[in-house]
């Protein structure tokens, strides 16, 4: 069918985002808009806290203040922003990338939106009770004591688990029985692999932090003793639970990610992606091994000490199937023939900052290094990079490259260019030197600091106004080219995967014929008669 | 030909090629995030049993408590003969064993609300050190999975009243059993960490 047959539902029928609906298209695109408004939040929340932190001294927000939007900040990127916008992909994107017409459970796909976005008014509403300040991790027993903020802070976690959970079920189920004809698991699009991967996560380890904010929340409105130290709590104990979720979450965040990373480089180097099978049991293995390594964040917690070496060890071996990622990704560019679209140029920036986020990772695993900077902006550097130079940018190549699928329409690649740019120069002057900052002691979390980290400070605050800048042309790029860009084709990139061999947006049941899949998802560029296919017989017949 | 086609749609519209139910893997997912939960839960319980031993344990009745465990024991057998009632068509038996479920399950909720009630008359309470703490909130949040069973097998059984099952659309009544069978092992797990042990 024509596109324009569909630009005209696509236009007509926007209410529908506005309203309870089962489509998997819909709530994608429900997703994604709630959480770049969410991130738009945490953003102008961080904007405050490197206003505040340009020069030594108290001048724009004081102690509590400050530590209330530093908690806030993190608790919206994480929960509300990166955790749920890769799950607004997955649901546009993973049907059709099975060749499945929509998720396993449309009902409970639609009630995990909805839960997710009560979560997310309940934890902004929680600013104006006085809102959460013990830093995103809720240590006890601080997060017992703090005012009443905490507790609603607490319950919007617990509801936006919830939804994280409803969607995890429904991921795995979705892939593991709506798969089409002939798409085996060795024929899945890495994105799809990587959201298994996660969702097994999200299931496994969400609802143990659901326990322990439980158990906080109990503590702060029934005056239970779990955290109480002077009638025999365990502080450790928190730590333990929170950590046994809280660190499994990085790879929730940063899997799906590496899914993207993994469609983009072979459609732009126009080559099968290398060790297609060695990348999807990667993120496998980095979901189990993940769940080993949440001690090495208690390294300075007065745990057993002989609990260390193996944290160490675990954490250090989850570089291998990491490695394996990125030497697979730079094996895939390697001689191909390459686009620099927007989306590829993020990709290409995801594999530079990640790296860089990942390897402080090793050091930080290191026990005596990590007790050097423990809680200093090292700290702060590595998770930048990790998950706004790795995450972020992976979520941005994920829009540039799949913004003609869901809306129709096309991004202006010139704007979407001076946005990388921005971003990339931003981004790497913004976490830089906070390297430095932190090897030489500066504590992270206090709105004052010493005058002799004042020039690393106004270096970071400088990237942060460009981060800041940055999100102009996203902004109008998006809202101007969904309104009125170049109406999209069904292929524009030349991609082979299912989701491009359907009408940009996807028509109601997502194909006109359900698919049977013949081909591998990456044969870009090889000689014979698979040259170029797509993924499914019946869609290249169209 | 034509019937090949038919198939083939069939299996898009029902996503089956697995022949995995996807409701009863939903369920098994869903089984694996809340042992996950109860997890959470009993690592707090046995940091406190093994961190700091309490007297208080001593107030616990093991005798007591192991009828109910009994009676809870029971209605997974009922739930059992439930589903292989109503697999061989016979609606009398799918109702009288989700009824006689229903009132095991009561009974169980029955026999925990007066074992808390004789804990806290003994200054056993939420709020009274670790032990009550995690002793409560582990017992609490299983008795609160009993109570959700039983209300979903109160609504089981109003639409086993109203003909809503048949031999061949009987997966409402399997995932009720699944879950009700999760919480009974969870009962087990807790009788054994809590009570006897």
């Amino acid at each position: 069918m024509s596109a324009d047959a569909y630009a005209v539902k696509a236009t007509a029928g926007w209410r529908r985002y506005l309203r309870w609906n089962t489509d998997h298209k819909v709530i994608g695109v429900q997703y994604l808009v709630t959480t770049f408004v969410f991130f738009f939040i945490g953003g102008l929340l961080a904007m405050l806290v490197r206003s505040e932190l340009a020069r030594p001294g108290t001048d724009i927000l004081a102690g509590q203040q400050f530590n209330r939007v530093v908690t806030n900040h993190g608790s919206l990127m994480i929960f509300l922003w990166i955790i749920p916008v890769f799950a607004g992909f997955a649901n546009f994107m993973l049907p059709l990338m099975i060749g499945a017409r929509d998720m396993a459970f449309p009902r409970l796909n639609a009630a995990s939106y909805w839960t997710f976005l009560a979560g997310g008014v309940v934890m902004v509403a929680s600013f104006f009770v006085g809102a959460a300040e013990t830093g995103w991790t809720a240590y006890v027993p601080l997060s017992i004591r703090a005012p009443d903020g905490q507790t609603v802070w607490a319950v919007s976690v617990i509801i936006i688990g919830a939804s994280s959970t409803m969607g995890g079920i429904n991921f795995i189920t979705t892939t593991l029985t709506m798969r089409a004809e002939g798409m085996s698991f060795w024929r899945l699009p890495l994105f799809v692999w990587s959201m298994l991967a996660t969702s097994l996560l999200v299931v496994i380890a969400t609802p143990v932090l659901t326990a322990s904010l439980i158990l906080v929340a109990l503590d702060r409105l029934v005056g239970t003793a779990f955290f109480d130290v002077a009638a025999g709590g365990s502080p450790i104990l928190f730590q333990n639970l929170f950590w046994f979720y809280s660190h499994p979450a990085v790879y929730i965040m940063i899997l799906p990610g590496m899914g993207i990373i993994s469609e983009i480089f072979p459609v732009f180097s126009r080559k099968p992606i290398f060790g297609y099978k060695m990348i999807a049991l990667s993120s496998m293995a980095i979901a189990v091994l993940g769940m080993t390594v949440w001690g090495h964040h208690m390294f300075s917690s007065g745990m057993d000490p002989r609990y260390r070496v193996p944290y160490m060890v675990t954490s250090m071996i989850i570089a291998v199937p990491t490695g394996v990622k990125i030497f697979s990704w730079l094996a895939t560019i390697w001689d191909g023939k390459l686009r620099f679209t927007t989306a590829m140029l993020f990709a290409l920036g995801f594999i530079s900052m990640f790296l860089i986020g990942g390897i402080t990772g090793i050091f930080l695993a290191s026990i005596p290094f990590d007790i050097h900077v423990h809680d200093t902006y090292f700290v702060v550097a590595h998770l930048h990079f990790v998950l706004f130079g790795g995450s972020v940018s992976a979520a941005y190549a994920g829009l540039y490259y799949w913004f003609p699928k869901i809306t129709g329409r096309m991004l202006d690649e010139n704007f979407g260019k001076g946005h990388f740019i921005l971003n990339f120069i931003g981004a790497n002057l913004t976490y830089l030197p906070m390297f430095l900052a932190g090897a030489l002691g500066m504590p992270r979390r206090v709105a004052d600091y010493a005058p002799e980290f004042a020039r690393l400070n106004q270096l970071a605050t400088l990237g942060a106004a460009i981060l800041g800048v940055s999100s102009v042309p996203m902004l109008y790029n998006i809202v101007v080219s969904w309104v009125k860009g170049p109406v999209a084709e069904a292929n524009p990139w030349q991609a082979r995967t299912l989701e491009w061999q359907t009408s940009s947006p996807p028509q109601d049941q997502n194909f006109d014929v359900p698919p049977v899949i013949t081909h591998d998802p990456y044969d870009y560029g090889v000689a014979g008669p698979a040259a170029d296919r797509p993924q499914s017989a019946s869609a290249a017949a169209d | 030909m034509e019937h090949a086609m038919a198939t083939h749609e069939d299996h898009f519209r029902a996503g089956k090629l697995l022949g995995l139910d996807h409701r009863k893997l939903g369920m098994w997912l869903f089984i694996a995030s809340e042992v996950m939960f109860f997890g959470g839960l009993i690592a707090a319980f046995l940091t406190f049993k093994l961190g700091t031993p309490s007297t208080d344990s001593a107030l616990l009745n093991v005798a007591q408590v192991g009828v109910n465990t009994f009676v809870l024991l029971t209605s997974s057998f009922t739930v059992v003969l439930a589903l292989s009632a109503i697999r061989a068509g016979d609606q009398r038996g799918l109702r009288a064993f989700l009824g006689l479920t229903i009132l095991l399950g009561a009974a169980f909720l029955s026999g925990q609300a007066f074992e808390f009630a004789s804990l806290y008359r003994e200054g056993l309470t939420l709020t009274s050190g670790v032990f009550g703490s995690s002793f409560f909130t582990l017992t609490g949040f299983h008795g609160l999975h009993v109570f959700i069973g039983v209300v979903w097998a109160l609504r089981n059984l109003i639409k086993a009243m109203r003909g809503g099952y048949r031999a061949e659309t009987s997966i409402g009544i399997e995932l009720f059993g699944l879950y009700w069978h999760f919480v009974d092992i969870v009962w087990i797990v807790l009788f054994t960490i809590i009570y006897l042990i």
